[in-house]
């Protein structure tokens, strides 16, 4: 810890005033209070947030996995122990692996693009542009929209049959595409929304992660001769390693939980009549609130809590290669 | 190590945002408490939970007026949805709902399991006060009545005269009452003359819809009175999906929408098709979706008997502290003087079956649809409806994997009948 480090301790007391008993025993206890004050006070101060996350996040995931062990109806409440026998038959479901198939793909989909549009996006608000904060703060403005508002616009857009995009496909002699039948256009339209809704918030941290990087690197570049795109792949990009971490990270935790945008987009809110778009979410939304049977619906929430954690730790890795192409600094 | 440390700590924080459901779960039901208590003493709140519009709000004040000791405090929910999650999610906790909650006729199969989570509303006082089948959907083998009925969805067939005329069939109200009189067979036979003549416009909106029409008259449709799953071999169930295809593609009577989508909304203004079968509140959402579309019209006929669609009840929660003065309150607004005055407020049909009688809803007429006298012909649906299907805890399940099945060969296209059908048995196997 940095804070520690930079405590020095105590300063030897100077000559005592040994005429006023007060002040010795204030010094003898101000003696002994900074060991255990340096020691436990940077704890105390961050213990707030455990504190906290071991109510709201530790207390469910521990409370949803008991109850995935259950029969457990969702006004009923609990009934016999199960075992695993909510597993067994939520792993034997096709609906299952549909599921985890859509949520992979939107997921794809929806990150990839996302992440790669957002440096861009960034990289041309670094530059010298007139009203920067107007621009700058124009990428946000998708984000302050919310979700089912997007989706409701959305939703109008991409309609099967009065929808403004088909009407421009036939317009110019295309066919129209089948938003809700077709499972990857669903999976695309989907992948419109969030895009839209998160690619500027990602560009403005990618953004305040450019401004930091030290104007005399790119300067040093410029006298070895580097063009701005060799700049932009030999120090911006992996200057920019720890912020691509971050929103990677947190883009796949949201990208692998979509449930808003898939779930507007058509109105009975299952995924489509062939499970088109249901993710993992909305599986967990149908069998807990749907079908009522928390048990199964606790199952599928630990299975996709695992699933994220594995892909976090293939992230991790993965980026850390990328990243540190260029030469760790 | 720090690798591993910052690792350890973004695992955790992915723990803290993958899992936030969170599931309450109250212990099983205490006992029936019934109804006790003395009303009209002390003074109390009684808290009321609607959605979307009851027509209430003038009620309150006159009921606060008649009883000064009483004072209403009115919960108004936006949709029928939210209302419902609010209502499983405090039933589970065990605490928070109203002492009065308005419950809509889809809920009642979920609702009648847990009858220990509300109170006996059965009273001499309010016998025969609503239509029969009315009351039988709200009230357990056992003889508890868990709410009074407020509103009902009577349904009749609207129809586009104009486009009739164009195709050559009789437009006016008692001609196509009396065209479509019959099995649904009639009607689609009637469909088939109207397609040829049409030019592209199709008969009915959707598979879906007119389904839920048919499979409304069947008394166990998906389950037996025991409960037990019988969708899948019932053969009146394989029938009505393989006439309803039929009709839908191979027909094409259809014209491929799905209720509620966008597509459906808009295709109220170009045309699309011309008949739809319509419960009461529907006449406001043809209006609105249809706005200066000239040529809508209702038919005092139903295909194959009459149906239902939809309408409200009100429930007391035996978590509530004043359930007499709730119960009081709840039968006084259901019953037919007060429910009149809702219906002329917000349109909402009475279930009663007095106020189906009473002059002021007979006289009734709507001038969107060429002034047809709604009101009678409504309550005329009313009567004419026979079977109050079971509808048992999965028929709500079922049903949604049989509407997707429909809308697979109807509108996705993404599947033939017998394929659909497939899917559809195995959607019902994974319940």
């Amino acid at each position: 810890m940095a804070v520690t480090d930079r405590v020095q301790p105590p300063p030897p007391t100077t000559k005592q005033q040994t005429s006023r008993d007060k002040s010795v025993k204030r010094l003898a206890f101000s003696h002994k209070v900074p060991k255990w004050d340096v020691k436990l006070s940077p704890y105390l101060y961050i213990s707030p947030f455990f504190l906290l996350f071991a109510v709201t996040g530790l207390f469910p995931l521990a409370y949803t996995a008991w109850v995935s062990l259950h029969s457990w109806n969702l006004i009923g409440g609990k009934g016999a122990f199960t075992g695993l026998e909510n597993y067994e038959f939520v792993l034997a479901q096709p609906f299952f692996w549909n599921a985890v198939g859509n949520t992979f793909s939107i997921f794809l989909l929806s990150s990839v693009p996302q992440v790669v549009l957002a440096i861009a996006i960034a990289a041309v608000l670094d530059a010298n542009l007139r009203a920067r904060t107007f621009w700058r703060m124009g990428v946000l403005v998708p984000f302050v929209v919310a979700p089912v508002a997007v989706g409701l616009i959305f939703n109008n857009l991409f309609a099967d049959q009065a929808g403004l995009f088909n009407e421009m496909l036939t317009g110019i002699g295309l066919d129209p595409v089948r938003w809700h039948s077709d499972s990857l256009a669903s999976h695309a339209a989907i992948a419109t929304m969030v895009n839209f809704r998160w690619t500027g918030y990602n560009a403005l941290i990618f953004l305040a992660a450019m401004q930091a990087i030290p104007r005399d690197v790119y300067e040093a570049a410029t006298i070895d001769g580097a063009g701005r795109l060799r700049q932009f792949f030999s120090v911006t990009v992996p200057m920019l390693r720890p912020t691509i971490i971050f929103v990677v990270i947190t883009a796949t935790i949201g990208g692998l939980q979509i449930f808003d945008e898939a779930r507007v987009f058509d109105q009975a809110g299952l995924g489509g009549a062939d499970r088109q778009w249901q993710t993992l979410t909305m599986y967990i939304w149908e069998l807990g609130w749907g079908q009522r049977n928390f048990g199964r619906a606790s199952a599928v929430a630990w299975l996709l809590f695992l699933i994220i954690v594995l892909i976090a730790m293939a992230n991790f890795l993965i980026t850390r290669r990328i990243a540190t192409q260029g030469g760790r600094r | 190590m720090r690798v591993k440390a910052r690792f350890t700590a973004l695992s955790a924080a992915a723990a803290l945002l993958a899992l936030t459901m969170t599931a309450c779960g109250s212990g099983s039901g205490t006992e029936n408490a019934g109804v006790e208590g003395e009303t009209g003493t002390d003074d109390v709140t009684v808290s009321v939970g609607t959605f979307n519009e009851f027509g209430y709000e003038e009620l309150f004040t006159e009921y606060e007026e008649l009883n000064p000791n009483v004072t209403i405090e009115h919960k108004k929910a936006a949709t029928s949805n939210e209302a419902r999650d609010n209502l499983t999610t405090r039933l589970a906790a065990g605490s928070g709902l109203s002492d009065i909650e308005a419950i809509e006729v889809d809920w009642l199969p979920e609702l009648l399991e847990f009858p220990d989570q509300f109170a006996d509303l059965s009273d001499p006082a309010v016998e025969g006060r609503w239509l029969d089948w009315k009351t039988a959907a709200a009230t357990t083998e056992d003889g508890q009545l868990i709410g009074y009925g407020t509103d009902a969805g009577p349904q009749g067939v609207c129809y586009r005269a104009d486009l009739f005329e164009k195709a050559g069939l009789p437009s006016d109200r008692e001609s196509v009452a009396a065209m479509l009189d019959g099995s649904w067979q009639d009607y689609f036979d009637a469909g088939k003359e109207f397609v040829a003549a049409s030019d592209g416009v199709a008969w009915f909106d959707s598979a879906g819809a007119t389904y839920q029409g048919m499979i409304n008259q069947v008394q166990n449709a998906y389950e037996d009175n025991d409960g037990n799953v019988i969708a899948t071999e019932n053969a009146d169930v394989k029938d009505i999906y393989e006439q309803i295809l039929q009709a839908s593609v191979t027909d094409g009577l259809s014209a491929h929408l799905t209720q509620w989508e966008d597509d459906w909304v808009a295709s109220f203004q170009s045309d699309a098709f011309a008949t739809k079968l319509c419960p009461g509140w529907m006449l406001g959402v043809i209006e609105g979706n249809a706005e200066g579309v000239e040529g809508w019209d209702i038919a005092d006929v139903f295909p194959g008997g009459g149906g239902n669609w939809g309408g409200s009840y009100l429930t007391v929660p035996t978590q509530g502290a004043n359930q007499a003065e709730a119960k009081k309150l709840a039968e006084w607004l259901t019953a037919p003087e007060q429910q009149i005055k809702a219906f002329e407020s917000k349109g909402t049909f009475p279930s009663q079956v007095e106020a189906l009688e009473s002059e002021e809803l007979t006289s009734q007429t709507n001038a969107f649809f060429n002034d047809a006298p709604t009101g009678e012909i409504l309550a005329n649906r009313a009567t004419a409806v026979e079977v109050t299907p079971f509808k048992g805890p999965k028929y709500f399940a079922i049903n949604d994997a049989m509407q997707q099945a429909l809308t697979r060969v109807d509108v996705d296209k993404t599947d033939d009948p017998a394929s659909s059908w497939e899917k559809f048995v195995t959607a019902v196997g994974a319940l």
